[in-house]
């Protein structure tokens, strides 16, 4: 049996040169946040180790992840791991389709038992007994639990399969559901945003591919190289936030000197996401350089957290358009109505037990 | 005209009196920079950025403030279990005699509040109805206290906002926990109104030296009620 070519023989292949190659083991070592010095094991890795067999399931799902992925800024990343030949089963991309298509993801799981590597885009539909998403006749919760059982490692792409993104929004009709509450006893990794950012996705792959362990995690199970601070805190305009220089409305003098989204609504401050450090398209900008406060895309809930303009999130159980500080001014009010009858009830009541104590110390 | 007999009983030892100001300063201060926090007033400055920090500082002196009602809140709970009677955990939770508890909390309810019932009650420490509402008022200072030290563990390199960093999680991410820690703001709030006016009703109303109570630590008690 022939061995599975490695990533540097691929490229190679594909005509890429060495030093493209040198340079994206380079890129890479710096995404995963390694020191440069381990550069050389990350060159001995993909020179040496076969590739890991992939297969990308396309569950309730946009696309938005496959098309952030394939723009992903460095070219060894979209052909080498893109390609159909790296992919083993993906039904966007892959050349094949249908039965062939179908009988490839069959092998894929036999013959790499526990060895194959599964990236689920896309939320998984629970609510009657899954029919809103099927594939080739079986529903995605089937399928979704069959390859699980099989598979090294799950990554979770996007905020659709990490915590259910606009389909598990309110009222979730279809009972759309993350695969982490759906699948245990795996490694899950979660890559949320809406989509994630290319880069960030290519790093989690190739961090996979290559060194074949789980990136260091954090507590909600997103990689920690790309998720451990809020956009908030590498935002360049927080100096704005921090001298108190905010945005009033959308076509004031403030947003045109670029002065801090916050009172719009940004959630830069409850997000953990990478944006304003790698950027989007390539690096060419991100939502807030461009003028529009982030809102929280990569965040469990996102769409449920709106208004997107609100500061705050409506409060919940008191309609729409009901803020956690027009519920509390409400509640202030009854509550200056009940002091202000006690008040008067004192006076009507009590009255005479006050005179009553005043007489009581003037007698001698 | 009848002679009063008063007695003067020591009720709040030196770590109630310090908590209860402490905490009363702070959640004042809490209050009015989180409430700037969540809506900052507008400032058309013609400055640069550089050139200024005013909210920098009203979020450092909410976090300073943090501390502040996070340390006393322990020295409170500490007192729960080594404090007097007045003081400890079960002039809160009544174990052993609900019964009784609960009858004089709506006995509590009669006169002060409807006001149904004219001959004023008196109870040596916190009433039912006031203890009650004291321990509650514990419980979401912890409330605030996990969730306000969950918003403040991504901005902080010390390990105490970081033992709470699980807050986040449990409530759907740092959105909820901002929005719940903003809810419980107005609860303090609405809580502190109403607990100032009692107050003052009792001083003034019934003349018990309530208020002083909290300063000094003991108050004037009639004779009859002592063993109430
Ligand atoms: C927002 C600020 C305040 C908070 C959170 C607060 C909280 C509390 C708490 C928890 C207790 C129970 C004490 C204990 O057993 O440890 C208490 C008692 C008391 N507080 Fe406050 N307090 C506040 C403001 C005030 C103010 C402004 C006054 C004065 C006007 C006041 C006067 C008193 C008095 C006299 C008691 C004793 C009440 C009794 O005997 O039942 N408090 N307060
Ligand atoms: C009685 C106690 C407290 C009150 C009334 C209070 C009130 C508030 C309010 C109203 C906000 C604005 C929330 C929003 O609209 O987003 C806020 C924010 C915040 N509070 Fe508190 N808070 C209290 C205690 C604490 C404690 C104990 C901490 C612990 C460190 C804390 C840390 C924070 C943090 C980190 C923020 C977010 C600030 C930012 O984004 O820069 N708070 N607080
Ligand atoms: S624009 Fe948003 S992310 Fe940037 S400093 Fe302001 S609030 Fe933070
Ligand atoms: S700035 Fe916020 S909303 Fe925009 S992509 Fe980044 S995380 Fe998503």
């Amino acid at each position: 049996m022939l061995t599975p070519p490695t990533i540097w023989e691929h490229a190679a292949l594909l005509g890429h040169s060495r030093r493209d190659f040198l340079k994206f083991c380079s890129w890479l070592a710096a995404a995963a946040g390694l020191e440069s010095s381990q550069v050389g094991q990350v060159v001995h890795a993909l020179e040496t180790k076969p590739r890991i067999p992939v297969v990308w399931f396309h569950f309730q799902e946009c696309t938005c992840c496959s098309e952030s992925f394939i723009r992903s800024s460095h070219p060894i990343v979209s052909d080498v791991i893109l390609d159909k030949l790296s992919l083993d089963y993906t039904q966007t991309l892959q050349a094949a389709a249908g039965k062939q298509c179908e009988d490839a993801l069959q092998q894929t799981m036999k013959k790499y038992k526990g060895e194959y590597l599964m990236l689920v885009e896309g939320s998984i539909p629970t609510g009657d007994d899954g029919v809103y998403c099927c594939i080739n006749g079986r529903t995605a919760l089937d399928i979704c639990r069959e390859a699980a059982e099989g598979a090294k490692a799950i990554v979770a792409w996007g905020s659709c399969a990490s915590n259910g993104c606009i389909q598990a929004a309110k009222p979730n009709p279809t009972g759309a559901t993350p695969v982490h509450k759906l699948i245990t006893g795996k490694p899950i990794i979660k890559v949320p945003g809406c989509p994630p950012i290319g880069e960030v996705m290519a790093a989690t792959v190739v961090h996979l591919l290559t060194f074949g362990t789980i990136p260091k995690l954090d507590r909600v199970g997103r990689p920690l190289a790309f998720y451990s601070r809020r956009v908030h805190d590498t935002c360049y305009r927080r100096p704005n936030y921090d001298a108190g220089l905010f945005v009033e409305s959308w076509d004031d003098d403030n947003a045109r000197k670029g002065y801090c989204l916050y009172k719009m609504g940004c959630r830069g401050p409850s997000t953990y996401n990478a944006c304003a450090v790698t950027g989007w398209n390539g690096g060419t900008s991100f939502p807030i350089r461009s003028g529009h406060g982030c809102i929280g895309c990569s965040e469990e809930n996102f769409w449920d957290n709106g208004p997107f303009y609100n500061r705050l999130t409506n409060f919940p159980g008191f309609g729409i358009e009901q803020t956690a500080d027009k519920v509390g001014l409400a509640a202030a009010a009854v509550t200056a109505a009940g002091i202000g009858a006690h008040v008067a009830l004192t006076a009507a009541r009590k009255g005479g037990v006050i005179g009553e104590q005043e007489r009581d110390a003037k007698e001698p | 005209m009848a002679k009063h007999i008063f007695r003067r009983v020591y009720l709040w030892e030196w770590p109630v009196r310090i908590y209860h100001w402490v905490t009363a300063l702070a959640v004042v201060a809490l209050a009015a920079t989180g409430l700037m926090i969540g809506a900052p007033v507008a400032v058309m400055s013609t400055r640069e950025a550089y050139a200024g920090y005013w909210f920098g500082t009203v979020r450092f002196v909410h976090f300073a403030a943090a501390y502040v009602f996070f340390f006393a809140l322990l020295l409170r709970v500490y007192w729960l279990f080594v404090g007097n009677s007045h003081a400890r955990w079960s002039a809160f939770i009544p174990v052993g005699r609900f019964g009784t508890f609960f009858r004089e909390m709506w006995a509590v309810i009669r006169t002060d509040v409807l006001q149904l019932q004219k001959p004023p009650l008196d109870f040596v420490g916190h009433n039912p109805m006031a203890a009650t509402t004291y321990a509650f008022i514990f419980l979401l200072s912890a409330f605030q206290i996990a969730t306000g030290f969950a918003l403040y563990a991504p901005m902080s390199a010390a390990w105490l906002p970081g033992l709470f960093a699980w807050v986040s999680p449990l409530m759907g991410g740092d959105a909820g926990v901002r929005l719940w820690h903003h809810a419980g703001t107005w609860v303090f709030l609405l809580f502190a109104a109403v607990h100032v006016y009692l107050v003052l009703y009792h001083d003034v109303v019934e003349s018990r030296g309530e208020l002083s109570s909290m300063v000094g630590g003991s108050r004037f008690v009639e004779h009859p009620a002592e063993h109430r």
